[in-house]
Order: structure tokens, then C-alpha cells, then sequence
């Protein structure tokens, strides 16, 4: 737990975090600038572009923030000294993603606010009660938390292998968009042929992380209802990944040498 | 209480470097015993292979053959490094903290209380000197504090054994004294001390016994008088007021004259040849003012062993 609010405080004292943040409320105050263009609907393309900021502005600071956590450590060698106390090496990488993790939920809410403020200043422009403001876009909100908590553990698992810091950023990214895409994935492969090509693709379909079980901005933007079993599902969904994720992490982390 | 604190039995490191997997032999076949109580100091040039030792003991990289016990547990035992105190070599520490967090940090990793804690971590800044820095970031440190603090960060769980590497690298003479100082203080309690050093003068004020690492392997061990007292390479008898006739009696024994101002020092490479000279000194007239054996340095023995190996 000393490790988990290390890990914050650190988080937070890092600039980055600040940049990124402030970067997503400037979107999500954007949005209203879009929505006066447009005719009506305006809260739809507020929620639409202030759910998609959270998204992608969490998503680089999940990645950022998740990459360093522990090539940061090896590369200014202070990892040594935490491993030499007696603290199991599984325990201080729960402990470093514990403590991003609190980061990112602090984070979320903050961003989740603003939006919320948006939108409430957007109601009274129009005279409306601010009790208009859809409260589904927290249920969007929680599920992109989660989908941040498993990119967040995708990043540890590159960190704890990889050297190199730009390439873990580079490969989580990657995944990133392509969790995005898996849908399309599963399309392709389903349309082709060859048989080595449709069984590769759709091995990556099921390894990697379906993204869009996570997105529900258009639903919400649209008013549409979002299950309480459809949250509970997409949870159980994200835990499971993040916790393969972490198991993987610590295996290998357990047999790194710390040179 | 056993004897003996640290053990080691054939510890051997290979490291694989670069793409291709070249193999680099950091240490090879380390058998290594340190006693319960005693300052045991590990000397080499860098690149030896001390601080991959270290942190084999510390679990920090894994052997590639040999084994190691810590107070008779196997390496990569959690509950054994509750009695270590280490301080790595150039620390780095996370510099945001301020010296009361940084030490809480570790204190909490060992699980100490709270209110235990900051009664420990009071008297570990009078203990190391830095009672006036307690709330500053440790990015303001210079060198030498952030030695000291790493060495109250090592002594936070009460240790037993007490493993630093390199301690006394970078600092001053007065930071070195400082430290050294500190070092025996804790001998005193009864704690074993393991330290490694390039540093010869060091090892030879404090240690109680010195094992010499070179290219990874363990060529001499024993107390640093021993190592030395075996290679008396002169003695040095200084005179005045001998006759200049008398030195001339002097050749058939290997000896060098110099002569400066009244004084003439003779250098005598045999020890079975120093009576027949202190002889000769005495029927010259000559007044005798010091007889000094002059030992060989750690220094020089170091530079020698690493002569011969190169050979």
C-alpha cells in the first residue's frame, strides 16, 4: 500500500499529467464552442465529443503514466532498493498499479465534471432544469474508466519486459486502436479464404482486448438505455483481461534481472 | 546465533550482452563466509564483480549457478530481508520526497508503526547528521547527503547484517571519516557490516577481515594485516652522523644509500640482513634516528595482483 500512494504521489507531481488533463477539459469545453453551430441536439454532440476526449485524453495518460511505471524505476535505479526490502516483487507491481489506477480514477472524475458542467451550463442557456442532463453518461464514464484500467495493464505488461520506453508506448497504442477495431478484425478474417490468414486473425480477434464492448457513447448520446447486466458483464469482462494481464506481468517481472 | 551471517558456494553470474548473447563471466565461483559481528570489506577495482554480488545477495539479479545463504536462508527469502539493511551503490532515490517522507516510505516497507517510526526516523537524522534537512526534497541534496540519508534509509528495521555498496565513493575525507565513523559506531551495537569499496585506506582503518575480488573472482581473503604484514618490501633506517667510510662496508648486503643533509637513510630489502647493517651503523658512529618497515600498501598490492593476472 506504501507503494500504491507512492506511485500516486509521484503520478501526480509529474507534468505530463497535468498537460493531458488540461489538454481533455479544453476539448470538452470545445465541444459547447461545436454544439452552438449546430441545430438543436446540442447536448448529443456535447456527450458525443466530451466522452470521446475522456476516452482518448485517459487512454495517453493510461499509457504514459502505465509505461513508466516500471521502466522509470530501472532506468533511474531506484527499483533496487524496493526490491532488496522485503517486499515481494509481485506485490510492488500491484502496488505501482494500484496506485496508477487511483490516479486514473481521480482523473476520470475530474474530466467526468467537467463534461458534467458542460452539459448543466448548456441546459440553463436553453432555460431548461439542469435535472435534463442525462445521467446515463456516467454509466459511459465508468466503462471507460475500465477500459482504461485494462490498457493501464497492458502497459505494465510491456513495461516490465521491454527496455525500451518509446516502443512499450508504441506497441500499447497500437493495441489500443486496434481494441477499437476488433469488430472490423473478425470481419476481415470471417471474408477470407486462406485458411492460416482467417485462423491468424481471428486468434488476434480473441487475444486481444475488445474495446468496443466499452463504448456506449452512442447509445447514451442517442438516449438509449444501458443495462445494469450489460455494466456488470463488460466489468466482469475487463477484470478478467487485466487480471491475466497482471498474472503475465508478474511472471515475468518475478524472473527479471535488475542489472 | 550462528556464526556466520553471509555464505556463499561457487556463486557465479554470467551475463549475455548485446544481440548476439555474447556471454560475459561477471563472477565466477565466489565462496565467501562472513561472521556474525564483524566489518567485512569487499575490495576491487570496478568492474570486479562486487556489485553483481551484492546484488545476488540483496536478490536483485538471479545466479547463474551457486547458491547463497543469508542468516541460513536461501537467497530470494522475503522475511530475511527484514534483517538487512542495504544501501545501493550511487543511490538513487525518489528525489521528490522530502528526507521525513523518504524515510516513512521504508519504514512502512518493513512495516514498522507509526509512532515507532517517527521516534526512529528522529534519531537516524541526529544518527547520520541530518536533523536540519528533515523536510527538504532530497533533489536539493548534495552528494554526500544523499549518503548519509541512504544510510539511515538502511539502518530503518533495526538491521543485523548491513550491506553497502560503496559507500564511501564520491564523498570528501571528512564525509569518508564521517562515514567510517558511523560504520564502527554499528559494529559496536553488533550488527555485521558488508561493504564493498575501491578505496584501500578505508578497508585498512575499519575492516576486520577484506576479501579481494578481481575480473570475478575471489583472489585473497584474510584480515588486512595479514594480507600486508606478509610483504614487508624494506626497512627504512634513517642515521646521522655515520662516516661516509663505513657505508662503503655496507655493499655485500642489499642495500640503497641516500644521502641528504646530514642524514643518510639505507634501505634494507632483507629483514635476516638488518642486524649486520644496524652493526655496521653503529661501528661508523653513526647515530640511529628510525628504523621503519615499510609495508607494501593494499594499493600497491592490488596494482601488482592485477600486473601478475594481466601477465
Amino acid at each position: 500500500m506504501a507503494i500504491a500512494i507512492n506511485t500516486f504521489k509521484e503520478a501526480i507531481r509529474d507534468k505530463i499529467l497535468y498537460n493531458l488533463l488540461f489538454f481533455a477539459l479544453l476539448m470538452i469545453g470545445a465541444s459547447l464552442l461545436l454544439a452552438t453551430l449546430t441545430v438543436g441536439e446540442q447536448s448529443k454532440i456535447i456527450i458525443d465529443i466530451g466522452l470521446a476526449s475522456i476516452n482518448i485524453f485517459g487512454a495517453l495518460i493510461a499509457v504514459f503514466l502505465g509505461i513508466g511505471l516500471i521502466s522509470k524505476e530501472i532506468e533511474k535505479r531506484t527499483i533496487y532498493n524496493i526490491i532488496a526490502k522485503p517486499v515481494p516483487r509481485y506485490q510492488f507491481l500491484m502496488g505501482k498499479y494500484i496506485g496508477l489506477q487511483l490516479t486514473i480514477v481521480v482523473n476520470t472524475i475530474i474530466m467526468g465534471i467537467g463534461l458534467y458542467l458542460v452539459l448543466i451550463s448548456n441546459e440553463l442557456r436553453w432555460g431548461h432544469s439542469i435535472f435534463n442532463v442525462n445521467f446515463d453518461i456516467w454509466k459511459a464514464i465508468y466503462l471507460i474508466l475500465i477500459e482504461l484500467m485494462v490498457i493501464t495493464a497492458i502497459a505494465l505488461l510491456f513495461s516490465t519486459f521491454s527496455s525500451s520506453s518509446t516502443l512499450s508506448a508504441i506497441f500499447s497504442i497500437a493495441i489500443y486502436l486496434i481494441g477499437h477495431l476488433t469488430e472490423e478484425l473478425k470481419l476481415i478474417g470471417d471474408n477470407l479464404q486462406n485458411f492460416i490468414l482467417k485462423e491468424t486473425i481471428s486468434l488476434f480477434y480473441y487475444l486481444l482486448p475488445n474495446f468496443d464492448n466499452f463504448n456506449v457513447k452512442g447509445r447514451v448520446a442517442y438516449g438509449l438505455e444501458v443495462s445494469g447486466t450489460y455494466l456488470s458483464l463488460v466489468t466482469l469482462y475487463g477484470i478478467s483481461y487485466i487480471a491475466v494481464m497482471l498474472f503475465l506481468s508478474g511472471m515475468i517481472f518475478q524472473k527479471r534481472d535488475f542489472k | 546465533m550462528k556464526r556466520v551471517v553471509i555464505k556463499t558456494e561457487n556463486l557465479t553470474k554470467v551475463f549475455k550482452t548485446g544481440f548476439r548473447g555474447r556471454r560475459v563471466t561477471a563472477l565466477s565461483n565466489l565462496n565467501l563466509e562472513v561472521k556474525r559481528g564483524e566489518i567485512f570489506g569487499f575490495l576491487g577495482p570496478n568492474g570486479a564483480g562486487k556489485t553483481t554480488t551484492i546484488k545476488m545477495l540483496m536478490g536483485l539479479i538471479y545466479p547463474t549457478k551457486g547458491k547463497a545463504w543469508i542468516m541460513d536462508r536461501e537467497l530470494g527469502d522475503v522475511e530475511v530481508k527484514s534483517r538487512i539493511g542495504f544501501l545501493p551503490e550511487q543511490p538513487y532515490f525518489y528525489d521528490y520526497l522530502t528526507s521525513n517522507e523518504f524515510l516513512e516510505f521504508y519504514g512502512q516497507l518493513f512495516g514498522l508503526e507509526r509512532k515507532e517510526l517517527r521516534t526512529r526516523i528522529k534519531s537516524l537524522l541526529a544518527l547520520v547528521g541530518l536533523e536540519k534537512a528533515a523536510d527538504i526534497q532530497l533533489r536539493k541534496f548534495s552528494k554526500g547527503m544523499l549518503q548519509r540519508i541512504g544510510i539511515a534509509q538502511a539502518l530503518i528495521n533495526h538491521p543485523e547484517l548491513i550491506v553497502l555498496d560503496e559507500p564511501m565513493s564520491g564523498l570528501d575525507p571528512i564525509g569518508r571519516k564521517d562515514i567510517r565513523d558511523i560504520i564502527l559506531r554499528l559494529k559496536e551495537e553488533g550488527k555485521t557490516i558488508f561493504f564493498s569499496t575501491h578505496i584501500i585506506p578505508d578497508v585498512e582503518m575499519i575492516c576486520d577481515r577484506v576479501g579481494i575480488l578481481m575480473n570475478g573472482e575471489l583472489v585473497n581473503v584474510g584480515r588486512p594485516n595479514d594480507i600486508i604484514d606478509a610483504k614487508i618490501k624494506y626497512i627504512e633506517i634513517i642515521t646521522s652522523g655515520i662516516e661516509r667510510e663505513a657505508l662503503s662496508h655496507l655493499p655485500d648486503i642489499e642495500v640503497s644509500v641516500h644521502d641528504a643533509w646530514n642524514h643518510v637513510s639505507i634501505r634494507v630489502r632483507d629483514e635476516n640482513k638488518l642486524d649486520r647493517v644496524l652493526e655496521i651503523i653503529k661501528d661508523g658512529k653513526g647515530k640511529i634516528i628510525s628504523v621503519i618497515p615499510q609495508r607494501e600498501t593494499l594499493e600497491e598490492h592490488f596494482i601488482k595482483k592485477i600486473g601478475e593476472r594481466r601477465n
